[in-house]
C-alpha cells in the first residue's frame, strides 16, 4: 500500500446511495485538508447491477482513475465479483460479514468485518449505512468528528432534527470503529495534509461545463436528456431564476438545435448539451448555423457509440463526427477541455468564441470527464468580461454584407431601424434567397473567410514535461489526466505529453512540436485513432506508435504507464 | 396602418400565376397592418416550401430556416424577446410532415405565436406529391395509384391537445380570412390558422371551385369555448367548416412560466451580461 496515497472503491446496487458517500466522503477529507479525487463507473439502470466509485485521497494532487484499489467496500454480494481483477492481496477488504460475508469467496485476501448493516440499525435504520461507512473511513484516516458533523448538519438539518441526530449517531458507530481499525489493521497512512486545500471547491466536469456556460454569458438551453450530457441542463435549470437563464426541455434533439438557432437570433446566448446519438440528429442545426452565419454553443459528452451505445460509459468516438457533421462548407471551432479548469474556461471561452466569429463552437466532453471531481483552486473569474457582438442596425441594415475579414455585424430584431433577414437558402447581401450562382460563390468565400479570424486566436497545445523530449505523447481532451499522472510516476527526461485542447482548427505550432520528437506515441479513446488521423491530415505525419482503448473504460494510470514503458523500450 | 408600409417593390416572386399564396400575402399584409405592427417588432418565422417563402415578400424580420423547423426557432425568439410579435409560417408539408413533432409540442408548450399553414393539401415545391394533408385518391407521380393513408386532420389533432385557438379559413375569402387572422395574431397564446390555399399547378382535384363547394362557416350557434363541439366540427368531411372552431379557456403562456422572466421581464439582450458576483457566490457553495 503507498502510504501518501490511498485509493478506497466502494461498489454496489444501483440505488444502494453509493453517490451520497461519494459526495460526503470527498467533501469532508477536502474540508479535514486532503487532496481528494473521484471516479465513478455505472450501469445503464436505476436499481440493481454493479456501479462503483473510486476515491482516491493523496498527498499530491491526482486526477485520474487508477486501477490499484487500497480498502474496498463490497455493499453486496456482486460487488467482489464485478472488481475481483483488481483486487490484490494488499487490498483490504472492509466487508459486513453479517449481510453479504457468507455469499462471497473472499479466499486469500485481507478481509475485515465491519458490520455496517448492525451499526445503522443501531443508530436508527438501513438507511444509515452509508453515513456509518463515511464514519469508518473517517475514523480510519483520523478526521476530527467535527468536519463530517458540519456536513451532517450542512445536508440534514432540513429534514429534521431526528434525521441530524440518529446520522450523527451513525457517524459516531462509524468513527469510532474505524479508529480501531486503523491500529489493528496495519494501515500505515502518511497522507500529508494542506490546510488551503480545506478552502478550495469541488466541481465535476459537468458542473464546471455548466458554470463555464453562465460566465460565458450563456441565457439559454434548449436540449433533450441523453447521459452523459444532461447535467448541464439540470444545472442551468437550478439556476435559471437567479441567472436569468431560459431552459426548455425539448421535443427533440433536432427541435433543440433549431431552438438554439432561433433564440441566438433574436439575441439570446443559446446552447445545446447531447451526447453523440442526439447529437446525430442536430447536424442540420449545424449546417444552418453554418448557412445563416449563427453563433452556437454545442455541449457534446461522447459515450461510446454505435447507436445507443453503452449510455453510461466513456468514449472519445465523435471526434471525426463533430468536424464533419453538417452538409456544406463552412467555418467552426471545436475545444477538447480534458481537466476539470479547461472545462471551464474553455466553456466560457466557447460564448466568446461563436458569438464573435458567428460559428457553431464545440466542447467537446466524455464520461469519464463529466463525471469525475477533484479538489482545485476556485476559478479565477476576474478580467473577463461577456462582450456582446450585436449591433444596433439602421435602416440600410444588410445581414450579410461581404466585408474583407468575412464578417457582417450581426443585429438582432427590434434593435434598431434596420431589418433582420436570413435564409437557409443562399442568399443576397440582405438575407434574402437567391439564385444569382455568381453571388453564391462570393457567399461562400465570405463564410470561409471567417477562417482566418478564428485562426488568429487558436488556443495552442499544452506541452507538460520537458522541452527537451525525444519521447513525445499526443493526445486530446480527458485522456491527459492519466497521461500526465503516469508520466509523474515513470519520472523520465525525455518524455514529454502535448494535450490538444483544441482540436479545430489546429494550432499552427502542432506540426513543430512533433518534428522535434523521436518517437511520437497516439493515447486516445477510441479504435481508430481519430485524432492521429486528423494530425496526419494537418502536419501530413503518421504516427504509427498508439495506445487506444474503447471498452468504455477510461485508461488507467497503471495501463498508461505499462503501455507506454512497453513502447519506450522498444 | 397602411398596408403598403409592408411591401416590396419590384420584387422576383417565385409562385405561378393564380396560386392561393399570392393572396394570402396580401390578407396578411392588410390584418397586419390593421392591427398596426411595425414590420421592425414583427418576426416571421417560417420553414421551406412555396408557403415558407412567403415572409421573403414582405417587409419584415424573418427567419427562414430548414424544413419543418418553423415552431422550434419560432418559440425561442418569443422566448427570448417577448416584446416581439412571432408568426411561424410555411406549408402543409412543412408543418405537419416534417415539423410534425413540433406542432405537437409547441401546442403543448403554448407560446405566444401565430401559426399560419398555407394548406394546399400538396407538396408544391417539390412538384406534386402527396402531402399529410392530401385527400384519399389524390394521384401523384409517387402515389401513382392515389393516396391511400388517412389524412392528417390538423384541426382535430390541435382540439384534441387543447390548444390555445383553432381556425381554419380560405384563401379564395379574403375578408374573412383576415379577420380571423387578425383574431388569431392577438390571441395570446398559440394560434394556428389553418389555411385551405389552392395550388393551381400540382393540385387539379381541390381547386378554388372545390373548396368554395366544399366549405361553410361556423356560425353564432357554435361556441368556440365547447371544446367536444369543436371536435365534432373539426372531424366534418362532408363540407368542411371554416372559422374559429375553439379557444382554449385556460392555457397559461409558455414565456410567462419561464423563470427567466420571474424577477426580470426584459428580453435576454438587454440584461446585463455582468454575473461576477452570482458566480462567485456559486463557487463558494462548491467548497
Ligand atoms: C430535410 C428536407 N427534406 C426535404 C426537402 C425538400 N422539400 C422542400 S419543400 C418540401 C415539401 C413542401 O411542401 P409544403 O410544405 O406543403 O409546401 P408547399 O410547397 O406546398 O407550399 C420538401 C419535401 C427539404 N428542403 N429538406
Ligand atoms: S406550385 Fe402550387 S403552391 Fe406552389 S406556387 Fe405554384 S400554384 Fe402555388
Ligand atoms: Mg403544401
Amino acid at each position: 500500500m503507498n502510504s501518501s496515497d490511498l485509493s478506497v472503491v466502494i461498489c454496489g446496487e444501483a440505488g444502494q446511495g453509493i453517490q451520497t458517500v461519494e459526495h460526503f466522503l470527498t467533501r469532508v477529507l477536502k474540508h479535514a485538508g486532503y487532496n481528494v479525487f473521484a471516479t465513478k463507473e455505472y450501469m445503464s439502470r436505476i436499481r440493481g447491477g454493479s456501479n462503483s466509485t473510486e476515491i482516491r485521497i493523496s498527498s499530491r494532487r491526482v486526477y485520474a482513475f487508477l486501477d490499484r484499489i487500497d480498502i474496498f467496500i463490497p455493499l453486496d454480494k456482486d460487488a467482489v465479483s464485478h472488481l475481483r481483477h483488481r483486487l490484490s492481496s494488499e487490498t483490504l477488504i472492509l466487508m459486513d460479514a453479517e449481510k453479504i460475508g457468507t455469499q462471497v469467496d473472499v479466499e486469500g485476501y485481507r478481509v475485515v468485518n465491519v458490520p455496517f448493516s448492525r451499526l445503522a440499525a443501531e443508530a436508527g435504520g438501513p438507511i444509515y449505512a452509508n453515513t456509518v461507512a463515511v464514519g469508518v473511513l473517517a475514523g480510519m484516516l483520523g478526521i476530527e468528528a467535527g468536519i463530517p458533523e458540519w456536513y451532517i448538519k450542512d445536508r440534514f438539518s432540513s429534514k429534521g432534527e431526528d434525521v441530524v441526530g440518529k446520522n450523527m449517531q451513525a457517524l459516531g458507530k462509524g468513527m469510532e470503529t474505524g479508529s480501531g481499525l486503523a491500529a489493528s489493521s496495519g494501515l500505515n497512512l502518511d497522507i500529508t495534509k494542506d490546510s488551503q486545500i480545506s478552502d478550495e471547491i469541488i466541481l465535476a466536469g459537468i458542473e464546471a461545463v455548466s458554470m463555464g456556460a453562465l460566465a460565458g454569458g450563456c441565457d439559454f438551453i434548449a436540449s433533450y436528456p441523453m447521459s452523459p450530457s444532461t447535467g448541464v441542463l439540470t444545472f442551468l435549470a437550478e439556476h435559471a431564476a437567479d441567472f436569468g437563464v431560459v431552459v426548455e426541455q425539448a421535443e427533440d434533439e433536432i427541435s433543440a438545435v433549431n431552438m438554439a438557432l432561433g433564440a441566438w437570433y433574436a439575441g439570446a446566448r443559446a446552447m445545446v448539451t447531447t451526447a453523440g446519438g442526439g447529437f446525430a440528429l442536430m447536424e442540420e442545426g449545424v449546417s444552418l448555423a453554418g448557412m445563416i452565419e449563427s453563433p452556437l454553443v454545442i455541449h457534446l459528452g461522447q459515450r461510446p457509440g454505435p447507436a445507443t451505445g453503452l449510455p453510461t460509459r466513456s468514449e472519445q468516438g465523435d471526434l471525426e463526427l463533430a468536424l464533419y457533421s453538417g452538409h456544406g462548407e463552412f467555418p467552426r471551432i471545436i475545444l477538447a477541455p480534458g481537466t476539470i479548469e479547461d472545462a471551464f474556461y474553455l466553456t466560457r471561452r466557447a460564448f466568446y468564441l461563436a458569438d464573435k466569429h458567428q460559428v457553431p463552437v464545440f466542447i467537446m466532453t466524455d464520461q469519464s470527464l463529466a463525471d469525475a471531481f477533484y479538489n482545485m483552486a476556485p476559478f479565477d473569474l476576474s478580467g473577463f468580461e461577456v462582450e456582446r457582438h450585436i449591433v444596433e442596425t439602421d435602416k440600410d441594415y444588410r445581414r450579410y454584407v461581404i466585408t474583407p475579414d468575412g464578417l457582417s455585424p450581426r443585429g438582432i430584431p427590434g434593435y434598431g431601424d434596420g431589418l433582420v433577414v436570413l435564409d437557409s437558402d443562399e442568399h443576397d447581401e440582405e438575407g434574402h434567397i437567391t439564385e444569382d450562382l455568381d453571388l453564391r460563390t462570393r457567399m461562400v468565400d465570405k463564410r470561409l473567410a471567417g477562417m482566418k479570424g478564428i485562426e488568429a486566436e487558436i488556443i495552442p497545445p499544452e506541452l507538460i514535461g520537458p522541452a527537451g523530449y525525444s519521447n513525445l505523447i499526443v493526445c486530446w481532451g480527458s485522456t491527459i489526466n492519466a497521461v500526465r499522472e503516469a508520466m509523474e510516476r515513470m519520472g523520465r527526461d525525455d518524455l514529454a505529453a502535448l494535450y490538444f485542447k483544441q482540436v479545430h482548427p489546429l494550432h499552427q505550432d502542432t506540426a513543430g512540436y512533433l518534428a522535434k520528437a523521436g518517437k511520437i506515441i497516439n493515447i486516445e479513446s477510441n479504435a481508430t485513432a481519430q485524432f492521429a488521423r486528423l494530425l496526419k491530415i494537418h502536419t501530413g505525419l503518421d504516427i504509427e506508435d498508439k495506445i487506444l482503448k474503447y471498452n468504455g473504460l477510461p485508461f488507467s494510470v497503471e495501463e498508461i504507464e505499462e503501455k507506454l514503458s512497453g513502447i519506450l523500450s522498444m | 396602418m397602411d398596408a403598403r408600409l409592408y411591401d416590396m417593390g419590384n420584387i422576383d416572386i417565385a409562385w405561378c400565376p393564380g396560386c392561393g399564396n399570392f393572396s394570402i400575402l396580401t390578407i396578411l399584409k392588410d390584418a397586419l397592418a390593421e392591427l398596426e405592427i411595425d414590420p421592425h417588432d414583427l418576426v416571421i418565422v417560417s420553414g421551406i416550401g412555396q408557403a415558407a417563402k412567403t415572409p421573403h415578400y414582405l417587409k419584415c424580420n424573418l427567419f427562414n430556416g430548414l424544413h419543418g423547423r418553423a415552431l422550434p426557432p419560432a418559440t425561442a425568439v418569443k422566448a427570448a424577446n417577448p416584446r416581439l410579435t412571432v408568426i411561424a409560417e410555411g406549408g402543409d408539408g412543412d408543418m405537419y410532415a416534417e415539423g410534425g413533432n413540433h406542432f405537437i409540442h409547441a401546442i403543448r408548450r403554448n407560446p405566444d405565436i401565430t401559426n399560419v399553414v398555407h394548406n394546399n393539401m400538396v407538396y408544391g415545391l417539390t412538384k406534386g406529391q402527396a402531402s399529410p394533408t392530401s385527400q384519399k385518391g389524390f394521384v401523384t407521380p409517387v402515389q401513382i395509384t392515389g393516396v391511400y393513408v388517412e389524412p392528417f386532420n390538423p384541426l382535430a389533432v390541435a382540439i384534441a391537445l387543447d390548444a390555445s385557438f383553432v381556425a381554419r379559413a380560405f384563401a379564395g375569402d379574403q375578408e374573412q380570412t383576415r379577420e380571423i387572422l387578425k383574431q388569431a395574431v392577438r390571441h395570446k397564446g398559440y394560434a394556428l390558422v389553418d389555411i385551405f390555399q389552392p395550388c393551381v399547378t400540382f393540385n387539379k382535384i381541390n381547386t378554388y371551385k372545390w373548396f368554395k363547394e366544399h366549405t361553410y362557416y361556423l356560425d353564432e350557434t357554435h361556441d368556440p369555448r365547447d371544446r367536444v363541439a369543436a371536435f365534432a366540427r373539426a372531424t366534418e368531411s362532408e363540407r368542411l367548416p371554416l372559422g374559429v372552431f375553439y379557444i382554449s379557456p385556460d392555457r397559461a403562456v409558455f414565456e410567462d412560466n419561464l423563470l427567466a422572466y420571474r424577477d426580470n421581464k426584459e428580453p435576454l439582450y438587454l440584461r446585463s451580461t455582468d454575473r461576477q458576483e452570482k458566480l462567485s457566490n456559486l463557487l463558494n457553495s462548491s467548497k
